[in-house]
Order: C-alpha cells, then sequence, then structure tokens
C-alpha cells in the first residue's frame, strides 16, 4: 500500500520533471544548447497563469492556452535576440547568455512580485480513495496530461515535416539549408514547441503546488536538466524516461532512507549511472571526426 | 636584471597628442620592469591602507573580496577557458578549502600562534581541495562537454549534501566564530602567488595540453600529449587555488555555511570569467574586479540592480562573446620567447602575404 | 560603434549611481540609521516587509517633525541597502553603512544566516544592530569568548525558548504522547528549533516517531509525509516558512492525515492564511503577538501599515517595526548621536511597549525579555489561545 502510494507520487513528480525535460532536451537536439533560462520559463508559464486566474478570473483551458501562447512567444523572441546571433559563436557563450536571461527573467518578476503568491485553483479537487490509497483529480490530470503530450511531440517529431526537418538539423546542421528548408524558422518552431511545454508544466505544477515565487524555476531547471542528460541529451525518449527516473530516486530515497541523504544518494546514483553509460541511458555517443 | 625592450614598429612621425601618448603607453607597456614595480608598490600599500586606513573599512573589505574573486576567477579559467570544459562545481572546491582550513585554525592549530599557522592552513585547504578534485577529474576522462557538466553539478549537490549531514561540523549552522585572519596583505601575496603558479602553469608544456586539449583532444593524443595527466593536473591546480580562496574568505567573513557555496556562488565565479574574457589571466583580472564593484556600485538602483547586471551580461556576451579579453593576453604575463615568436610570425606572415600578392 | 554604446551605457550608469549616491537632502539636523535587508536573493519577502516597516517607522517620526533628542529636532536619514541574500554581501553592506554612511545603527538583517556575519561586523566596529527577527541562540554570543555580545542585539526571542514553548503546549495542552516533524535539513533556523523540540518532548516524557526533512526549494513532500503518517503521530510539528507550510498540509491532508498541525513564528503572516485557506483551520503556533488581543500601540500600527502597503503586517514587519521604536528610545535616552551612548541606552532599556508585546532588556544580554503567544487559526483568522512566559 505504501509502495503505491509512492509509485503514485513518482508518477505526478516525474511527469512534471518529463515536461521540463523535454523542452530542454529538444532546444539541445536542435543547437546543443543547453537553455538554462528554460527553468525561468518554467516560472514565467506559472506566474502566468496566476495573474490571468486572478485577474481576468479564466478557467482552466483558456489559462492554460493563453500561457502556453505567451510563454512560446516569449521563447521565440529570446531565441531571436539572444541565441541567434551567438550561433558562430563558441557554445559557452550562448549558455552564459541563457543564464543571463533566466537572472533577468527571475529579478524582474521579483520587482514585481517579491512576496510568495497563492494560485486560485481552478480544478475541482477531487480526492479518490482505493483501499488506503489517495490519488486526487489533479495527479491523474498531470499525469494523463504530460503522457498526451509526450505522444504528440513525439508524433510531431517522427511523423512530420517539420519533425523531420528538426532531426535532420540536429544530425548535420550544414546540409539542411541546401535542402530548401528554412533552419532558422524550424529553430523558432522548436523552441516555441519547448517553452510551450514549459509553460504547460509550470500551469499544472502551480495548481499541484499553488504557492509560487520567482525561485521555483531554478532548483526545478537544474533537476530537469540532470533529467534530460541521464536519459541522454537530445533524445526525447530519454528526456521522458529520465524525468521518471530522478523523480523515482528521490521519492524513494526519502521513503526508505532518512530523508537528509535524499540529495546525496540521488546525486551519487546519477555519477553512478553516468559513468557506466557516459552519454545517457538511451543517448549514443556522437563521432567526433578527428 | 636584464631589461629586455621588444622592439615596436616605428610609429608614423608622431602625429598629435594622440599618437604621442600612444607612444608613451607602447614604451610603458614593453617594459617588462613594469611588472615587478607594480607588485611592489601593491605590497607597500596592501600594508599601508589598513595600517593608515587611507580607504575605509568598507573598501577594504571590497578590495580583499576582488582579490579573493581574482583567485576564483582565473583558476576557474584554466578548466573553463584554457582547457575549454564546462566545470559548475568550482564553490564545492572553495566549500573544501574554506572548511578544511576553518577547522584547522579553530580546533587544530596552537590558540596563541594561530595567526602564524594560518598560511599552513590555507595551503592545507587548497591541497585537500585538489586531492578531492580527482572525484571529477576521473570521469573526465570519459566524458565531455555538457556531461561533464552534469558531473560537476552533482559534485557540488554532493558536497553540500555531505556537509548538511555532518553535525560535527555545524551541519546547515555552519560554523561560526572564524578568527579574522585574513588581512590585506594575505590576500594580495596570495592573489599574486595564484596568478604567477597559474601563469606559469599555462606557458609551460602542461599548460600547452591544455590548451591542445581545448582544440582538440583527439589529434592532441596522437601528438602523444598525456591528456590523462594534462587533465589531472589542470583540475588539481584550478581546485587547490579554488580551496585557497575558500579559505581566505572564511577567514573574512568568520561565518560559512553550506549554503554559501551553491550553485549561485558557482554561477557567479562563471560569470566573471566569461565577462573578462575566456583563456586570459588579464581577463580574470578584468573580470572580477569589474563584476565586484559593479555590483556595489550599482547598489542606488535597489532591486533593479540585479535585473540590470543580468541584461549588462547578455549584452556584453552579445557583442563580445569571447569575453572582454577573450584569448588574447596582456603582454606583460607572456614569456618573452612567446612575444618574440609571435613578433618574427607575423612578420614573417606579412612577407609572404606581400610576396603573394604581388 | 556598439562597444562605444556599451561603454557608455556602463560609464552613465556608474556616473549615475554615484550622484545617487553623493546626494543627499540635508537640511538641518540628520541621524543616519542603516538597514541591511534581503531586497533579492532567497527571502524577499522578509526583506520586503522589513523594508516597508523601515519606511513607515521613519516617515512617522520624520512627518511629526522629527526624533527630539536632547532638545533638538533630528530627521532621521534612512539608508537601506540590500544584501542580495549573501552571506558575503551581508558583510560588506554592513561594513558600508557603518564606516561610509557613519550610521548610528543597524538594523537588520533578518534571517540568521545572514545576520551572524554581520553581527561579527557590528560588534567588532562598536556599532549597535538590531536584528528583528533572528531567532538562533548564537547571534548574540560571542564565539570567541562565549560571552554576549555588546552590540548585537535583537527584538524577537530566540529558537531554544520557541522550541520549548511548542514542546509543552503540544504535551500539556494538546496532550500529544507521540509527535512527528517535517523540518528543512538546509536551513538553521528550522532545523534549530525541530532539534529543541525533540529534545524537550522527549524530556517531558514524549516520544518523536516522526523526525523528516527536506531541503530549502523543494514543493513535494509527499514521500516524508506518507512516512510520517506510517508512524501515526499525536501531532506534526512544522517549523517551517509561511509558503511551505501550506503546501505541506494541504499534501499532508490528501494524503489523509487527520491530526493536529503546530508551527513557529515563522507561520506568523496573514500570507499563511491566504496561501492555506481552509487547510490550515485549527491549527496552531506560536508566535511573538496576537492581532486580536492586540494593545492600542499594535492596534495602531496594524492599521496604518494596512492603510499604506494594502496588506496585513507579518511578524517581520512589526518586529522591524519595533526595533525602530526601540531605537528611537535609545536615541531619546541618550541623549546625543553617539554610537557608543545609544548602546549603553538601549542595553538598559526596563520597559518598552512594543508592538509585539513588552520588551526589556537587562545589562549583558543582547536578548529581550518577552513572552510568547499561541494563536489558532479559527475562521480564516490569527486568534489568541494562550500565553507563555519565560
Amino acid at each position: 500500500m505504501y509502495i503505491i502510494q509512492q509509485l503514485i507520487n513518482v508518477l505526478q513528480l516525474g511527469s512534471v520533471y518529463a515536461l521540463i525535460a523535454l523542452g530542454y532536451t529538444m532546444v539541445y537536439g536542435i543547437i546543443r544548447l543547453i537553455n538554462f533560462a528554460h527553468g525561468d520559463l518554467f516560472m514565467v508559464g506559472a506566474f502566468i497563469s496566476f495573474i490571468v486566474a486572478t485577474y481576468l478570473k479564466l478557467p482552466f483551458i483558456p489559462t492554460l492556452l493563453i500561457s502556453m501562447t505567451a510563454v512560446a512567444m516569449l521563447g521565440v523572441n529570446i531565441e531571436r535576440l539572444a541565441y541567434r546571433p551567438l550561433r558562430q559563436a563558441p557554445r559557452m557563450s550562448a549558455v552564459i547568455t541563457a543564464l543571463g536571461v533566466g537572472l533577468f527573467l527571475e529579478n524582474l518578476i521579483l520587482v514585481f512580485y517579491p512576496y510568495p503568491q497563492s494560485v486560485p485553483i481552478l480544478l475541482p479537487t477531487i480526492v479518490w480513495n482505493l483501499g488506503g490509497i489517495s490519488i486526487s483529480f489533479l495527479q491523474v490530470l498531470i499525469i494523463g496530461l504530460s503522457l498526451f503530450l509526450m505522444l504528440i511531440l513525439d508524433l510531431i517529431v517522427r511523423h512530420t515535416m517539420v519533425g523531420m526537418a528538426m532531426r535532420a538539423i540536429s544530425s548535420n546542421k550544414t546540409i539542411v539549408p541546401l535542402m530548401g528548408v528554412s533552419v532558422d524558422k524550424i529553430i523558432s518552431i522548436t523552441f516555441a514547441l519547448g517553452t510551450g511545454l514549459a509553460a504547460v508544466a509550470g500551469v499544472m505544477y502551480s495548481q499541484a503546488f499553488p504557492v509560487i515565487d520567482p525561485y521555483i524555476g531554478i532548483l526545478i531547471g537544474w533537476q530537469a536538466f540532470i533529467c534530460a542528460v541521464v536519459g541522454g541529451i537530445g533524445n526525447i525518449r530519454g528526456a521522458m524516461l529520465g524525468g521518471f527516473i530522478l523523480a523515482a530516486v528521490q521519492i524513494m530515497v526519502v521513503a526508505f532512507l532518512p530523508s537528509t541523504y535524499r540529495d546525496f544518494v540521488t546525486f551519487t546514483l546519477l555519477l553512478v549511472i553516468l559513468s557506466f553509460r557516459p552519454y545517457g541511458i538511451l543517448g549514443k555517443p556522437s563521432m567526433e571526426k578527428v | 636584471m636584464k631589461i629586455t625592450k621588444v622592439k615596436t614598429e616605428e610609429k608614423s612621425n608622431a602625429r598629435g597628442v594622440a599618437w604621442y601618448l600612444r607612444d608613451r603607453w607602447e614604451a610603458i607597456a614593453n617594459n617588462r620592469l613594469m611588472l615587478p614595480i607594480l607588485l611592489m608598490v601593491g605590497f607597500v600599500l596592501s600594508f599601508a591602507i589598513p595600517q593608515f586606513n587611507l580607504v575605509n573599512p568598507y573598501v577594504q573589505i571590497i578590495i580583499m573580496y576582488i582579490g579573493i574573486n581574482i583567485i576564483l576567477t582565473t583558476s576557474l579559467n584554466i578548466v573553463n577557458g584554457y582547457m575549454g570544459e564546462f566545470s559548475i562545481g568550482h564553490a564545492g572546491f572553495m566549500a573544501v578549502g574554506a572548511y578544511v582550513s576553518s577547522l584547522l585554525t579553530l580546533y587544530v592549530f596552537p590558540r596563541s600562534l594561530v595567526f602564524l599557522f594560518f598560511p599552513l592552513g590555507i595551503i592545507a585547504g587548497g591541497v585537500v581541495a585538489a586531492l578531492v578534485s580527482l572525484i571529477v577529474a576521473i570521469p573526465s576522462f570519459k566524458t565531455r562537454g555538457d556531461y561533464l557538466a552534469i558531473i560537476t553539478l552533482a559534485f557540488l549537490f554532493i558536497v553540500k549534501s555531505v556537509l548538511e549531514n555532518i553535525s560535527a561540523i555545524g551541519g546547515p549552522r555552519g560554523i561560526v566564530g572564524i578568527d579574522k585572519l585574513t588581512t590585506m596583505p594575505w590576500v594580495f601575496f596570495f592573489t599574486v602567488l595564484s596568478l604567477w603558479v597559474i601563469r606559469n602553469f599555462i606557458h609551460s608544456n602542461y599548460g600547452r595540453g591544455v590548451l591542445s586539449i581545448r582544440e582538440d583532444e583527439v589529434a592532441s593524443r596522437l601528438m602523444s600529449v598525456n591528456t590523462r595527466q594534462v587533465k589531472f593536473l589542470a583540475f588539481a591546480v584550478s581546485s587547490f587555488f579554488a580551496g585557497v580562496a575558500g579559505a581566505l574568505f572564511a577567514h573574512l567573513l568568520q561565518f560559512i555555511s553550506p549554503r554559501v557555496f551553491d550553485v549561485l556562488k558557482s554561477t557567479d565565479i562563471l560569470i566573471m570569467v566569461y565577462l573578462g574574457g575566456i583563456g586570459s589571466i588579464a581577463g580574470s583580472i578584468l573580470g572580477a574586479t569589474i563584476y565586484t564593484v559593479l555590483l556595489e556600485v550599482l547598489r542606488p538602483l535597489g532591486m533593479f540592480r540585479m535585473v540590470l547586471m543580468p541584461l549588462l551580461l547578455v549584452f556584453l556576451m552579445l557583442y563580445r562573446p569571447r569575453g572582454i579579453m577573450g584569448l588574447r593576453e596582456l603582454r606583460w604575463f607572456v614569456p618573452i620567447q612567446d612575444l618574440k615568436f609571435v613578433k618574427r610570425w607575423r612578420r614573417k606572415k606579412v612577407s609572404t602575404d606581400g610576396n603573394s600578392a604581388s | 560603434m556598439r562597444k562605444t554604446l556599451v561603454i557608455s551605457l556602463v560609464a552613465m550608469l556608474t556616473i549615475m549611481s554615484m550622484v545617487l549616491v553623493g546626494c543627499k537632502s540635508s537640511a538641518g539636523l540628520t541621524i543616519p540609521i542603516g538597514v541591511n535587508a534581503e531586497l533579492t536573493g532567497d527571502i524577499p519577502a522578509v526583506g520586503a516587509s522589513c523594508k516597508n516597516a523601515a519606511l513607515m517607522a521613519v516617515k512617522e517620526i520624520n512627518d511629526a517633525g522629527g526624533l527630539d533628542i536632547g532638545g533638538k529636532k533630528y530627521t532621521i536619514n534612512l539608508i537601506i541597502e540590500d544584501d542580495g541574500g549573501k552571506a558575503d554581501q551581508s558583510v560588506s553592506v554592513t561594513q558600508k553603512l557603518i564606516s561610509q554612511d557613519s550610521v548610528v545603527a543597524v538594523i537588520g538583517p533578518n534571517a540568521s544566516r545572514y545576520a551572524l556575519p554581520a553581527a561579527a561586523i557590528a560588534e567588532s566596529s562598536k556599532v549597535l544592530m538590531i536584528s528583528p527577527w533572528s531567532t538562533n541562540a548564537q547571534l548574540t554570543i560571542d564565539p570567541k569568548t562565549r560571552q554576549p555580545m555588546k552590540y548585537v542585539f535583537r527584538a524577537c526571542f530566540t529558537d531554544s525558548f520557541q522550541g520549548q514553548v511548542v514542546a509543552k503546549f503540544a504535551m500539556n495542552t494538546l496532550g500529544a504522547k507521540k509527535a512527528a516533524v517535517l523540518y528543512d535539513v538546509a536551513s538553521d533556523y528550522n532545523k534549530g528549533i525541530a532539534d529543541v523540540f525533540k529534545a524537550t518532548f522527549e524530556s517531558l516524557g514524549g516520544q518523536v516517531v516522526g523526525f523528516e526533512t527536506y531541503t530549502t526549494g523543494d514543493k513535494d513532500f509527499s514521500g516524508q509525509l506518507t512516512k510520517i503518517k506510517q508512524s501515526n503521530p499525536n501531532v506534526i510539528f512544522l517549523p517551517n516558512y509561511y509558503n511551505e507550510v501550506p503546501l505541506q498540509i494541504q499534501q499532508a491532508h490528501r494524503l489523509g492525515i487527520t491530526v493536529p498541525f503546530l508551527g513557529s513564528d515563522s507561520w506568523g503572516s496573514q500570507e499563511l492564511i491566504k496561501l492555506g485557506g481552509k487547510e490550515v483551520e485549527g491549527d496552531y503556533f506560536s508566535t511573538h503577538y496576537a492581532p486580536d488581543i492586540a494593545t492600542p500601540v499594535a492596534k495602531k500600527f496594524v492599521a496604518a501599515y494596512t492603510t499604506a502597503y494594502g496588506s496585513v503586517p507579518d511578524d517581520v514587519a512589526a518586529l522591524t517595526y519595533d526595533s525602530f521604536g526601540l531605537l528611537f528610545e535609545a536615541l531619546k535616552t541618550a541623549g546625543k548621536v553617539d554610537r557608543q551612548a545609544v548602546r549603553d541606552a538601549m542595553a538598559g532599556i526596563a520597559h518598552y511597549e512594543g508592538v509585539t508585546g513588552n520588551l526589556q532588556f537587562k545589562e549583558g544580554s543582547g536578548d529581550p525579555i518577552k513572552s510568547a503567544v499561541i494563536l489558532q487559526i479559527k475562521n480564516g483568522k490569527f486568534v489568541y489561545f494562550a500565553t507563555a512566559n519565560p
């Protein structure tokens, strides 16, 4: 019973991690950039849903859609202004820029909302009790919505022209323009998709944990980054896998060991996994041309 | 002492004040004696300033912070700038150095002679940090780039978690009541020492190995560079000085806790490295100074200070992606043979270009 | 062209800020007082409350014509600095206020982890420092000599006192035999009170069946709470901040936990009720003052703050306001604007009626002698339940 309850917790937390890790991995796969501002875009998504729900008093679905669109637009613009000019520059410069953008977003929201805000609950709080295990409607929705979105993303990447272009760019960027595909446009679409997913994660997260502040993005951002790497960065299925693995480790450690050991065990396990599979569980070593 | 003057190209017959000033600047810049002179002046000042309160204690603290940041930035530059890796774990090495040296001065060294044993404590902190860096160096043999970033991040979290869980050294409460042993002369001494060692390391054979790893690791292995040894050394030197900086930091703040050495601290150091310029010692000095000073100077902006700083950083990255002094070095830091070689190479290039053009 | 643009931008900002620094309106006699607040960093809410209360306290005095010291009227020049949530900045800020701005006293920082390093600077510079909110017992003790510090004071009670208060309340009033605790292992405030609670509860004959931890920033406590549920406690102690507690209680309820929850003064903000809603109904916590049996002083403060800032003041605001009140009292008693005189006057304050209760200081300790109150959350309000005297 206890284990099953914890497993449900794992599924919920893992879904949130997976959604954010997906965004990381998509962007990385296509332009080899670790977008450290991703966690903060997640936070912006949560705040936008807070603002819309509190001041415009809209129900759940419009809030979700508005948040997704707004963050997607923000993501595309950040890419155009901050990352595109640095495509020819050393990779680390883009990473530092991403860090800067993230810090900027955090502190900007901080100026307006130094106090934690409570997000209006837009979903019915139904809790089902099946033989000692409690599952809430919200948990089911999070897990269901995440899986649904992951499936759609997988479909897009594998069965559409846009997806094919994305895969092409991530395997060989120079050839693709010669095929008549606009690299800039595809990258923008990737960013829009990735950041839109982060926004969904933000909205769901703020419904599940209705107290938000400008710093929720940082920790989750790093954790999602780890999920993406463990699963094999650049690999969409790997990101999903990584999300659930990290959630499982975190919750199971707390379940069976003194909870103070949680971070220590999580990261040691991570190091162990990476030492056996240096490119992530589903990752493929990239060919280095000498 | 032999004064070596590297000949400058002839500037056209000094046209106006600008050319004259440029001439004078070239003369100073080429005079290899300038650096030792500056060092002596600095040494004297580092004693005079606290003694006679030439500047108020607030500015003194800022100067000491600048010194510590310079050590941190230059040491991280070895791994991130010269070797081209991406290490986010620097604050972890700093933490190790801080804790080790604090525990030594508080519990091990005889209380009355603590100020004599202080440098020993600092070195010990650095040594332990260097040993701990093996944990990060070994995985770096197999992995590169972003995977190494994760490993260094994991290392940082592990260090923080371990420190939080050992109540004997304070746990999350940290260590209180560390003696204020860091003084400006010590900061100056260790800053100069670290710059000197790192500069020599970079311009030695190992340093060339480090640079070659950045350019192309496989090729350098084929050229018989012992990449394992070089990586070990690079990480060891880098974390040694991070530990030293941590020790100085702890004895200035008089209080340390695991929370002080978190990802945000690592990020700060990372920003300083890229601000000043990767692969450049002068860049590290510049980056550390500008960042520390700017943070203080922009205080009147209140909360907008932290909104403006990242924005400035982003702008800087857009216009100078390698940092202010990216990959370029101040003449005083480069050994004479290198300068002469570059001069000769340039002259040769010009003449061959001239030949091919005609 | 772009390079010059960037350089000129930076230069302009530098000059602007230097001008702003130099620009101080000095008409008549002024006293500079410094505030070291956590405006950015990990606890901006605390810094914001502190800043608001400070501005209000100073405005009240200045609007009334200034502070009367030794027959002359002085306007207060308030200098608020941000320590950015970093210990090293806390040190440099305190030093700046002392050496560059020549303040007569420093109020803040609030969180113990920033107050501890700042205290070392204040003590060695011989400048009065009052921390409104730091409850770590080590703050006012000199770690070298183990003697109380001379220049560091606080306006609140200490962790050790609070932990005992809650433990006794749980055992004696609620009749609990088994208790569980969930606290933030990375924060010394939470851990400190948790440890004292455990020690006191066990010494009174109780059993602490669950002692779980999480790290600052965590939002998901389902693992730890499920484990606590297994151990079947009579009461659960959550000595955590008001933005974390609603989540913890909410998740506990979702898991089917029905026992009452106990808290400490970190619950003491209206935000808790705003964020927790019905979930926190019926729970108890210890804090500095009770808004409903509030004294006229407290009522006036709450009304003024609400009018000025649109929200009910939290405990940080109330304690900051009291810190300023104490400082003004000390200045008046001292009769002159002198750092040593102010400090001596502060140490001898025998009776001060503040927003957070009656404070009394005795020479030889920077900790005030004051009582704690136990509040219960009833009908969405903080309601007085009991007093705990030292």
